[in-house]
């Protein structure tokens, strides 16, 4: 079994890949036949997950690559392969499982639209490249996959084609992760010109293992750094962080899919997968490529975790919180935690799906709403949804022990508290904790509790087919600690391949004592600060925010996303503008002034010819014309059109020149 | 007593005059074609006459060029009579004096 | 190579010629154009060129003589009407004959006898066709193709 599936990785995205052509070909009334064929294709990449989840569970340090080669250039050849290890492993199972239960919420979420059809194949397209991405053992493959991730995440946020607003996201989108797969892109280029291979692992000579990376040397920490540009860009980290939020203009599905469980997660994995790169070199854990990792990672979290405190979209909200929550990750990478990071990007996987998912849930409710501010008491009319989304709200902010988020964040937090260099991302990490406990809390207590506001008339629970999957990701989201706990880190084991044994005494560490306080802390703020939110407190009115109304200037700064849009707008956007104005200016005045200035001069030497040809040249051709004319009605009038006369004057003509030859002679 | 290159070339010299009379003086397109094909005809013999009285020894060459030309004749008829088809077809005459399209 | 054998055939191929060139119907006139073509190839016999005999007969015979009957049954309804000579056309060919005449009784060095030939075999003339000659005669080959598929588009139906 488990050697049938080693030699058939490709199956894994391919059935996805298969199950979209073929929904694509279907008619757009065919709404049951195309969903249930694109879940089905879904639970065949489950099934095919798990088997091959097997042997890696059965083998510690379990790695199988298959390599084959593309094609042949000269004496080299383009190899592409896939890999299996604990790593791929565990994320296939987790988009996978994620994944099929954001299918089963999009059947009753897209119920009514009428591109229904056409959604279904676009997810199981995301799906199926997802899944490659993560077995890719080629980084060519890898970014091949990675691309077509982002085609489907471009198709997919500007779903709604006829909002202007959906295809300026899309674009946005399409076009911020562009340019970090640039840097992708070069970093791929300057691996492959000096290890010779993009295989990740190939018997020893992989640019992963020791042999290729012993020809990188110096320039190993750029290419980390090339590489990890793209996946700054994939996953919404601080430079290029902006198209992440925007790109909540697609369905809710498509959020929980693409924009929180797994593609945004991609750029982490990818720096996971060429951890290698990051840390050739490494003193003491340390290299530079990851010291900016984690700089990136600290900023990045904290700038949206502060951002989402101001924002009054619910789904905008959870998307900065992915922002800051990838940031997390990265710090997490940064420091030396892989396991952690991919710990954590599991989890979060789960629980930020169950989070969209539940939006997605309180939106259908509320008719469209997206504005949490219209919304309150809402845990009245839908309690299935207000449990799992509180169990989601408690494993994003990391309430410790039941949660698979706190134990994952402990863990992280443990990382960056041994961090060598420094100590200020630990402690600026405790203020992301902080953060994202309040934020989630102020949420909730908007959404979900308070007297019912504007949008909540005829709100409804979901139905079945909605509030399945949300069940659903809830008991992932919880039972998942079981593997994560430090008494019996299995999942920690799973991936570092270090074995560990139950012990029931480490669950209890000074780690998850600070987490406790962090996590209260943001709560209880939270519950303080926002307990009258909503309604009129004082002389504040109902509408405003009670930070806002606290603290307007901050609140404005914060509201408005740091002004980082605009910033761009200004710089970049205003950069490329003027660049295309000057080039515009150039074109119309400088070069189409030369243009226009050798035309002069061709028009001038045009009137002078002219003049030389009417006078000159034209009355004498005229007077030849008409003697020419004179001799062609001539010569026309021996043209009779009869072949005879013709050729009795061909007979006349070589008679003559017979009789003068014999005269001759 | 046996001919002489003379006695060949005269007789050559009168099919190629009588090829030249149909071709001339006939108005009907299959006589133009016959006097062109008894004309090369004469030419063909020709070519084989004076190939048999040059000097010994020689190379096949008039025999050859004969072959050549027979070959290339045929062509030619082929033509030239598809072509008379299409005229008649077009015009419902073969008379070489009503097809005077290219007067000038 | 008897003199009265070559006046006989000369007489005849001429006669035969004269004949196709003046009667007044088509039709045997055709059959006069052949008989004449035979009375050549007894000529070319005569010069020990057989091969190209043969081929004359086959060619012409065979095929040249066949099509020019093919035509004037398809191009029928036309046969029928007589329409004279055109006697300019007589006058110059009787004119080229003359001159041409006088120039080959005038050439002195035409007056020769033929010298002993070796036979010219069919295995020679293959050899050499196949040998010294064979970028003509695959020239010539491509001429036929060509010359054949165009007539075949002349004559085609053409599409209403």
């Amino acid at each position: 079994m488990s050697a049938w599936i080693l030699d058939r990785l490709w199956l894994i995205p391919a059935v996805p890949f298969a199950a979209s052509l073929i929904v694509l070909s279907l008619p757009n009334a065919w709404r049951r036949r195309a969903a249930a064929l694109a879940a089905t294709g879904q639970v065949a990449a489950l099934a095919l997950s798990v088997v091959a989840f097997l042997p890696t569970v059965q083998t510690h340090g379990f790695r199988a690559a298959q390599n084959f080669t593309w094609f042949t250039f000269g004496d080299n050849a383009l190899q592409l392969g896939f890999v299996l290890d604990p790593l791929a492993a565990a994320m296939l199972l987790m988009i996978s499982l994620v994944g099929l239960c954001i299918f089963v919420f999009s059947i009753g979420y897209m119920a009514d639209d009428k591109n229904f059809v056409r959604f279904f194949a676009y997810l199981s397209f995301f799906s199926g490249a997802m899944l490659g991405v993560v077995i890719a053992n080629s980084l060519l493959l890898l970014f091949i996959f990675w691309e077509l991730v982002g085609l489907a995440s471009y198709l997919l946020i500007g779903f709604w084609i006829e909002r202007p607003s959906a295809s300026a996201a899309a674009k946005k989108a399409f076009i911020t992760t562009r340019i970090g797969d640039m840097g992708f892109f070069l970093g791929m280029l300057w691996l492959y010109n000096r290890s010779g291979t993009l295989l990740f692992y190939d018997g020893g000579k992989g640019c992963l293992e020791s042999a290729g990376l012993a020809m990188l040397g110096a320039s190993a920490t750029f290419i980390a750094l090339l590489i990890f540009f793209g996946a700054v860009g994939k996953s919404g980290q601080f430079p290029l962080h902006v198209w992440l939020p925007d790109a909540m203009e697609g369905p809710t599905p498509v959020s929980a899919l693409i924009h929180a469980a797994t593609m945004v997660a991609a750029g982490v994995f990818l720096v996971a997968r060429v951890y290698p790169l990051f840390s050739l070199g490494a003193i003491n854990g340390v290299t530079s490529s990851l010291t900016v990792v984690v700089w990136i990672g600290v900023t990045t979290a904290l700038m949206a975790a502060l951002i989402a405190i101001a924002q009054a979209d619910i789904k905008r909200i959870l998307a900065y919180s992915t922002v800051s929550q990838l940031g997390l990750m990265m710090v997490s990478l940064g420091v030396g935690g892989v396991a952690a990071g991919i710990m954590h990007l599991i989890a979060h996987g789960f629980f930020k799906a169950l989070l969209f998912l539940g939006s997605g849930s309180v939106i259908h409710g509320c008719h469209g709403e997206q504005d949490i501010r219209k919304m309150g008491g809402l845990r009245r009319f839908m309690p299935v949804t207000f449990v799992t989304y509180a169990i989601g709200m408690m494993a994003l902010s990391g309430v410790p022990l039941f949660f698979s988020g706190g134990w994952t964040k402990e863990e992280i937090l443990h990382a960056v508290g041994h961090w060598p260099p420094s100590h200020a991302p630990y402690y600026l990490m405790f203020a992301g904790v902080v953060l994202t406990a309040l934020y989630m809390t102020r949420q909730i207590i908007y959404v979900f509790f308070g007297d019912p506001r504007a949008s909540v008339d005829h709100s409804h629970e979901s139905p079945r087919v909605m509030t399945r999957p949300l069940i659903a990701l809830a008991l992932g989201a919880i039972l998942l600690s079981v593997v994560l706990t430090p008494a019996w880190p299995w999942l920690h084991e799973y991936l570092t391949g270090e074995p560990v044994h139950f012990e029931i005494g480490r669950l209890i560490q000074p780690a998850l004592f600070v987490s406790l306080v962090l996590v209260s802390a943001g709560i209880g703020v939270g519950l303080w600060m926002y307990r009258k939110a909503g309604v009129q407190a004082g002389d504040r009115p109902a509408q405003i925010d009670p930070l806002e109304y606290a603290q307007p200037a901050l609140f404005r700064f914060l509201a408005n996303k740091m002004w980082i849009d605009e910033l761009y707008y200004r710089t970049v956007i205003a950069f490329s503008w003027m660049a295309a104005r000057l080039s515009d200016w150039l074109d119309r005045y400088f070069w189409d002034g030369l243009v226009r200035g050798f035309g002069a001069i061709g028009q001038v030497f045009a009137m002078f010819t002219t003049g030389v040809d009417e006078r000159g040249i034209n009355a004498g051709v005229d007077e030849t014309t008409v003697g020419a004319r004179g001799l062609g009605r001539l010569m026309s009038a021996a043209h009779s059109g009869q072949i005879q006369i013709y050729l009795g004057v061909v007979a006349i003509g070589m008679l003559a020149l017979l009789l003068l030859y014999a005269w001759l002679v | 007593m046996t001919p002489t290159l003379q006695a060949f070339v005269l007789v050559s010299g009168a099919l190629f005059s009588i090829g030249l009379l149909a071709a001339l003086s006939r108005r009907h397109a299959i006589f133009i074609l016959i006097g062109i094909e008894l004309m090369l005809a004469a030419a063909n013999l020709n070519f084989i006459a004076f190939w048999h009285f040059a000097p010994q020894p020689h190379q096949p060459t008039g025999v050859m060029f004969a072959i050549f030309s027979i070959a290339i004749s045929a062509a030619e008829a082929a033509i030239g009579l598809a072509m008379v088809i299409a005229v008649y077809r077009h015009y419902h005459t073969t008379n070489v004096d009503q097809l005077d399209q290219l007067k000038g | 190579m008897s003199n009265a054998a070559f006046v006989i055939i000369a007489i005849f191929t001429l006669a035969a010629a004269l004949a196709a060139a003046t009667l007044r119907k088509l039709m045997h006139a055709a059959l006069s154009f052949a008989v004449a073509l035979v009375g050549l190839a007894a000529l070319f016999f005569l010069l020990g060129a057989e091969f190209v005999g043969l081929a004359l007969v086959f060619i012409y015979i065979g095929a040249v003589a066949v099509l020019i009957v093919f035509t004037i049954l398809l191009t029928r309804r036309d046969v029928g009407k007589d329409r004279g000579f055109n006697w300019a056309g007589v006058l110059i060919a009787l004119a080229v004959f003359c001159g041409l005449t006088w120039s080959i009784l005038k050439t002195q060095s035409l007056s020769i006898v033929a010298p002993h030939i070796r036979a010219l075999t069919v295995k020679r003339i293959g050899e050499a066709l196949m040998t010294g000659y064979v970028w003509p005669l695959q020239c010539v080959g491509l001429l036929l193709t060509a010359a054949l598929i165009g007539a075949l588009i002349l004559v085609m139906e053409e599409k209403r």
